[in-house]
């Protein structure tokens, strides 16, 4: 029940490689990392979520911040590899619409 | 109809503890016979509950405790999530939640306020009382051919 991430610094692009929950518990730390990424002009954030094998309104709560920094800042995130019950919930909340997901996703469609 | 089995549980009102919940619950539903996909709503509905309690009831002080209740009837599984220690204001949640449109500005996203609308969403029915402190009571029934497979009498005619 922990959150391990992985931050992969590129040129103009870091890669967040993330495994375990996002949950009330983790999502903190989750924040302080992904947050300061999204602070550099042109700079792109893409977030791994192929081993996130939980999370629930508390990481959707962070990837809007993340995306609101983005905005302001003048960088991108992308997410990528979410798993089904994952990408569900961004899908329940109409937060797929808003948030750029990457098409290629683990274990087919629901 | 009367019948049913009774497990109580309290927590510190800590975030660290939302993630025993979710083992619990996950062995209860398991034990019922809940289909993977229902174990994992169940599991974000009762997580949601309890990170309201965690992060609204108890933000002055880390003291409290988060009670949780679960109803194991025959079709369904009932779910009390209370905290007693101060409440929130329902009103203001209710009227946060709710999914959001294609057209809505980034700015204007809201960060908080869908753990009561991911359980709406996720569990079959959901009662909020609001009088001393807060209770979420929520249900999620098996489905006929769930209870069908969790009948001691597996095998058939043969």
């Amino acid at each position: 029940m922990n959150l391990v991430i992985d931050i992969v610094d590129e040129n103009r692009k870091s890669i967040v490689n993330l495994s375990g929950e996002i949950d009330a518990y983790t999502a903190p730390k989750l924040k302080e990392a992904i947050l300061p990424l999204t602070k550099h002009s042109g700079h792109l954030v893409e977030v791994n979520l192929e081993e996130v094998n939980y999370m629930d309104s508390t990481g959707l709560g962070i990837f809007i911040s993340a995306l609101k920094s983005t905005k302001e800042n003048d960088s991108q995130m992308k997410l990528a590899n979410l798993q089904d019950r994952v990408l569900r919930l961004f899908k329940i909340t109409g937060l797929d619409n808003i948030i750029e997901i990457n098409a290629a996703i683990r274990g087919g469609n629901e | 109809m009367t019948n049913f089995d009774f497990i109580e549980m309290k927590f510190p009102a800590k975030a660290e503890y939302v993630g025993v919940a979710r083992l619990s619950i996950s062995g209860i539903a398991n034990r019922m016979g809940f289909t993977y996909e229902d174990i994992e709503d169940l599991k974000v509905a009762i997580s949601e509950a309890i990170t309201n309690a965690v992060t609204h009831a108890y933000h002055e002080d880390d003291k409290g405790e988060v009670t949780i209740g679960f109803g194991v009837y025959e079709n369904r599984l009932e779910v009390m999530v209370a905290d007693h220690g101060g409440s929130f204001n329902l009103n203001e949640i209710k009227n946060g939640i709710g999914p959001y449109k294609s057209n809505e500005s980034v700015e204007n996203l809201r960060e908080g306020g869908f753990g009561l609308f991911l359980i709406n969403a996720l569990m079959d029915k959901v009662q909020i009382n609001n009088n001393f402190g807060v209770i979420v009571l929520m249900t999620k029934y098996l489905n006929e051919t769930e209870v069908g497979f969790d009948d001691d009498q597996i095998s058939t005619t043969q």
